[in-house]
């Protein structure tokens, strides 16, 4: 499928106003609440690591921390996880029910994944249907799905060690945890990075995100 | 005597009419408002958005929030895993908002444990009537705000017992703390009550060391490190909210793990 055949099911349905978006509007207003709650998260959890580093020599600097102290940066991370987590359940359960994230994701094969790491690597970087993710990109997004997940359960086995004592044995102990957290914010920041890159080199996907973006033939249509 | 700055003829009042409307509007609160709010867009540029006085009071709203949430979360019965003496950290690790060369010590011939609020039997306490009381041992894991542990080996009764002895009203909200270093604390009453709460008089099986609160501080299995008080002065039950010093400084008052 390519956007020339999006087109023509849009037409051929003669009622294209009744088509879905590529990004319907709880999708859209769900990125972009994670989005303002992961920059918090972030942004305050870079504040609360300096007052006893994980990795020695490593600071983030004052400029980019959010709150100028352990104190409001610690009342930011406890106010944003809860915009984090409950946003994070609906997404999860949105994309479940509607069955977006089965037929966004899946299926990845490893050849097509090798194919595409290759034409990545020479700059060829395919991108003219904004409505197909290719294996990378899948691969990326179940990753950072599944990395927020796991910051959410560490970052609560963080908050309440004690009563939740089992689980933090279970991963290790409490530094195994605090650092499991580090690691995952790690795992996010690259995402992030990649991900904000390729939305500036691919315009049209930002302006997607924002607007709906091109309108979807139905699964009877596709079938 | 006539000013000379004074005019010899007064214009006509006539001429303010005209402007009368504008003028009764103008109102020294207006300035004042107008001033701060510009004074407030010019702070942003700043760019610190905590220190803004509503983003602050927002953020400490859904701190209180999560208070309520961590009661809730936590469990009566549920008990901190423990440790084998072995691995006690001696000497402990010393935390304060001041440095350990500035610790005062306290006598303990002069020192006394002051009652106060919903208790019965408000009669201080000295160290010697203390110690009268059966003791309590934990091996313990201690978790600091900042994010380091250690491991330490508290004993002394538990504030149940003690809260149970002295005749304090159990169904109260809050147990305050004063303490000779103006480090004013205050826990909930279900953590008061845990049996992994202790008034502690000893670390490591001998009294406790002057930097670490003789003769008597707070130890609980179940709160982060701040929340335990050292150089226990006066002890309060109160259903009125009494905060403590982290506490107004923006930390969570529950501070549960």
């Amino acid at each position: 499928m390519n956007s020339n055949s999006t087109d023509t099911a849009a037409q051929s349905s003669g009622n294209s106003s009744e088509l879905p978006r590529l990004h319907p509007w709880p999708v859209r207003l769900m990125h972009w609440t994670n989005a303002t709650a992961m920059i918090i998260m972030i942004l305050s959890g870079w504040g609360i690591y300096d007052d006893y580093v994980i990795i020695p020599g490593l600071h983030f600097s004052e400029t980019f921390r959010l709150g100028p102290w352990a104190a409001p940066s610690l009342l930011w991370h406890f106010a944003g996880m809860w915009l984090l987590a409950v946003n994070g359940c609906c997404y999860v359960i949105y994309g479940l029910l509607t069955g977006r994230l089965r037929e966004r994701m899946l299926p990845i094969r490893l050849a097509e994944l090798v194919q595409t790491v290759r034409d990545t690597l020479h700059f060829k970087i395919a991108h003219e249907d904004l409505t197909v993710y290719n294996a990378v990109q899948k691969l990326l997004y179940i990753v950072v799905i599944l990395a927020g997940i796991s910051q959410v359960l560490t970052g609560l086995l963080i908050w309440k060690p004690i009563q939740f004592s089992a689980a933090v044995a279970l991963l290790g102990g409490f530094q195994a945890v605090r650092l499991e957290h580090f690691l995952g914010m790690g795992v996010i920041v690259g995402f992030l990075i990649v991900h904000v890159a390729l939305s500036l080199l691919v315009p049209q996907t930002l302006w997607a995100m924002l607007t709906g973006g091109p309108r979807l033939p139905t699964r009877k249509e596709l079938s | 005597m006539k000013s000379p700055f004074r005019p010899v003829r007064v214009p006509d009042p006539a001429i303010l009419d005209d402007h009368r409307r504008l003028i009764a509007r103008l109102e020294r609160r207006g300035f004042i408002r107008g001033g701060l709010s510009l004074g407030a867009l010019a702070m942003l540029t700043g760019c610190d958005v905590s220190s803004e006085p509503g983003v602050d009071k927002a953020l400490r709203l859904v701190s209180s929030w999560n208070d309520r949430v961590q009661g809730a979360l936590f469990d009566p019965t549920h008990l901190a895993p423990t440790y084998p003496e072995s691995m006690i950290l001696r000497p402990p690790k010393f935390n304060a908002y001041y440095d350990i060369t500035q610790v005062k010590p306290v006598s303990a011939q002069d020192w006394k444990l002051e009652l106060a609020g919903l208790i019965a039997d408000k009669r201080p306490w000295t160290a010697e009537r203390l110690a009268t009381l059966p003791e309590t041992e934990m091996v313990i894991k201690h978790i600091c705000v900042e994010g380091w542990d250690y491991i330490g080996g508290w004993s002394g009764p538990t504030l149940r017992s003690f809260l149970e002895r002295v005749g304090a009203d159990l169904r109260a909200k809050y147990v305050a703390f004063k303490t000779a270093d103006d480090y004013p604390s205050s826990i909930d009453m279900a953590t008061a009550l845990h049996p992994q709460t202790l008034l502690a008089t000893k670390y490591g099986g001998a009294p406790l060391a002057d930097p670490f609160g003789f003769p008597l501080r707070l130890r609980m299995a179940t709160k982060l490190g701040y929340k335990n008080p050292k150089w226990i002065t006066a002890i309060e039950v109160t259903n009125r909210y009494p905060g403590g010093y982290w506490e107004s400084l923006g930390f969570n008052w529950f501070g549960g793990m």
